[in-house]
């Protein structure tokens, strides 16, 4: 019988990335409720130094695979190593990071393991000793409550959402063989262009600062750069924007582009068509700037102020630099 | 070259999604139905691929009899053929069902390059891919915004968080596609009075000599959780009104 919480732990250049310890201190909780341990998944190349931080987390045993086939990523080395290992083991739940690795991965081993899984979680529970996992659908304009038939029970779990808590346990680690044969691999990276800006992904930026058509133009941006960089934000944009040619794709926030859930999210110039609220919806606070009093923005802010952006953003950005120092 | 895209039928962005009072699903009345947008990025660059190699584009869909107008949608850009897989065994199926009976379809035919969207945008899993490419042992490459291809081999282009990755794989492959990719073309006249003609085949399950089992379905739907009323700050100078909110951004919701 399938018992056990297992996360799958993402790392890259051999640092954690936060969403593992998210993703230990949900599976605690589950782990607890229902009785069991937490199990994780390492896979890298010379990442067994790191894999005891899991334990901080709340993980109970931390299954190794160091292998040089496994570094840099790709699908059906990390893919055949978790199916591997997941097998041994049987776990009934199976948690992996909503990131762009983890929905790679988990979608892949999900067919491996002939099983469920629920992509883009926002919350996990245990009903009848069963997970019921809830995740936005249609880009959060209605959520659904997914239940599993199969084993392992599979969810990945939306950066920023879930607390990563400290509750030490004793992360003890075990290696184990990927059995991976690299002449067997179809896939090869053969490039990883590091985006040198430093910019953080608007999918794990705490604060993004987004504009839209109000903005005018691509030169109508700096403003919003100025405040990002005094609350350390990521800036991102409407679709009316992307599609003006006025920030380059990747800044999209909507249903057709990032689905985002920071703690703050500060709209300026944007209407709020339903297709960019669905993108959006999920962030802990809203603020609004427009001209427009009626603009559907309004309805999903926190905070909203109905003037000139370009009279606003400036003083906000003045304003806040005075207080964050 | 033999190349295969598929294609959902989904409702279109704008629209409102209204979730049935039973949670069962969503209520479909007044819904505008157009191909889903990532598709359409896959089907381009199918029509492209075969622009530039020969050979020809076959549209695979699973979907209820309405899904046929998405279907004609890619022919009329310029696609050769369809499949139109038609069971209601598939309504409400997940994406493992999903993905078998399509891996059925395009195993009946031959194919050197799959192209899916990298999600649909009604439920959002993005899983389909994957897993199509599993049941048919290939390497899968996911989320591309670029794509090069000289029939044996294949380069993309993967953006992840802070980084792209650039990734060769042997063919047959499974792409989905990413926003960026590149921009769909319209269905011409001439091309939608020609799409009429072409063939598609539609299937069900049987005639595909498969069944189908979900392994996850959505026990109930809900509107998303309801914001507590916001509050506009008033008056007539933007500088007051900026510094109201910087404090309040900073002592009420601590979010700076």
């Amino acid at each position: 019988m399938a018992k056990g919480v297992w996360i799958v732990a993402e790392q890259r250049d051999g640092a954690f990335r936060k969403i593992s310890f998210e993703l230990a201190s949900t599976a605690r909780k589950l782990a607890d409720e229902l009785g069991e341990e937490v199990g994780a998944v390492l896979l890298g190349s010379g990442v067994e130094g790191i894999a005891g931080e899991l334990g901080k987390y709340g993980v109970d045993k931390v299954f190794v695979a160091d292998d040089a086939a496994l570094e840099p990523y790709t699908t059906d080395a990390h893919a055949a190593a978790v199916a591997k290992i997941v097998k041994e083991n049987d776990p009934s739940i199976l948690l992996f990071g909503a990131s762009a690795q983890g929905k790679d991965l988990s979608a892949r081993v999900a067919g491996k393991l002939a099983t469920g899984l629920a992509t883009d979680c926002t919350e996990v529970k245990i009903d009848g000793g069963k997970l019921v996992a809830v995740r936005p659908m249609y880009a959060g304009k209605c959520y659904g409550e997914v239940v599993f038939s199969a084993f392992p029970q599979m969810a990945s779990l939306r950066p920023n959402v879930f607390p990563a808590v400290e509750n030490a346990k004793a992360g003890a680690v075990t290696k184990f063989d990927a059995g991976l044969d690299a002449s067997q691999l179809k896939t090869k990276v053969v490039e990883v262009q590091k985006d040198a800006s430093g910019k953080i992904d608007l999918t794990e930026a705490m604060v993004i600062v987004s504009g839209g058509r109000g903005m005018g133009g691509a030169e109508g941006y700096a403003c919003l750069e100025e405040l990002a960089n005094v609350l350390g934000a990521t800036v991102g944009a409407s679709r009316a924007a992307v599609d003006s040619g006025w920030r380059p794709q990747a800044d999209q926030v909507g249903q057709t582009g990032k689905v985002v859930s920071p703690n703050l999210y500060v709209a300026c110039g944007i209407s709020g068509a339903i297709q960019h609220l669905a993108g959006m919806s999920s962030s802990k606070f809203i603020v609004a700037v427009n001209k427009d009093e009626e603009a559907p923005i309004f309805a999903k802010a926190d905070y909203g102020i109905v003037d000139d952006l370009f009279k606003v953003i400036p003083e906000l950005a003045k304003e806040c630099k005075k207080l964050v120092g | 070259m033999n190349i295969v895209a598929c294609v959902k039928q989904v409702p279109d962005t704008e629209a409102q999604i209204k979730v049935k009072p039973d949670g069962s699903g969503i209520d479909e009345s007044g819904i505008k139905w157009v191909m889903n947008p990532y598709d359409e990025y896959g089907v381009e660059e199918a029509l492209k691929l075969k622009e530039k190699l020969g050979g020809d584009v076959t549209i695979v869909c699973a979907g209820p009899a309405r899904a046929m107008e998405t279907i004609r949608t890619a022919l009329a850009m310029g696609a050769d053929k369809g499949i139109h897989i038609d069971d209601p065994a598939l309504e409400g199926a997940d994406a493992y069902a999903t993905a078998t009976a399509l891996a059925a379809a395009i195993k009946g035919i031959p194919y050197d390059v799959i192209f899916c969207g990298q999600r649909a945008i009604d439920d959002d899993s993005g899983q389909v891919g994957a897993i199509l490419a599993e049941l048919l042992d290939l390497p899968q490459l996911t989320v591309v915004t670029k794509e090069e291809t000289d029939g044996k081999t294949i380069k993309v282009v993967r953006p992840v968080e802070g980084a792209a990755f650039v990734i060769e794989s042997s063919l047959p492959a499974v792409v989905t596609a990413q926003k960026g990719l590149n921009e769909p073309r319209y269905a011409s006249l001439p091309g939608i009075m020609k799409a009429k003609k072409k063939p598609v085949d539609v299937k069900n399950l049987a005639a595909l000599g498969v069944s189908v089992e979900s392994k996850s379905k959505v026990a109930k739907m809900v509107p998303p959780p309801a914001r507590p009323p916001g509050k506009i700050i008033a008056g007539d100078d933007p500088a007051v009104k900026a510094a109201e909110l910087a404090k309040l951004l900073r002592e009420e919701a601590k979010v700076i």
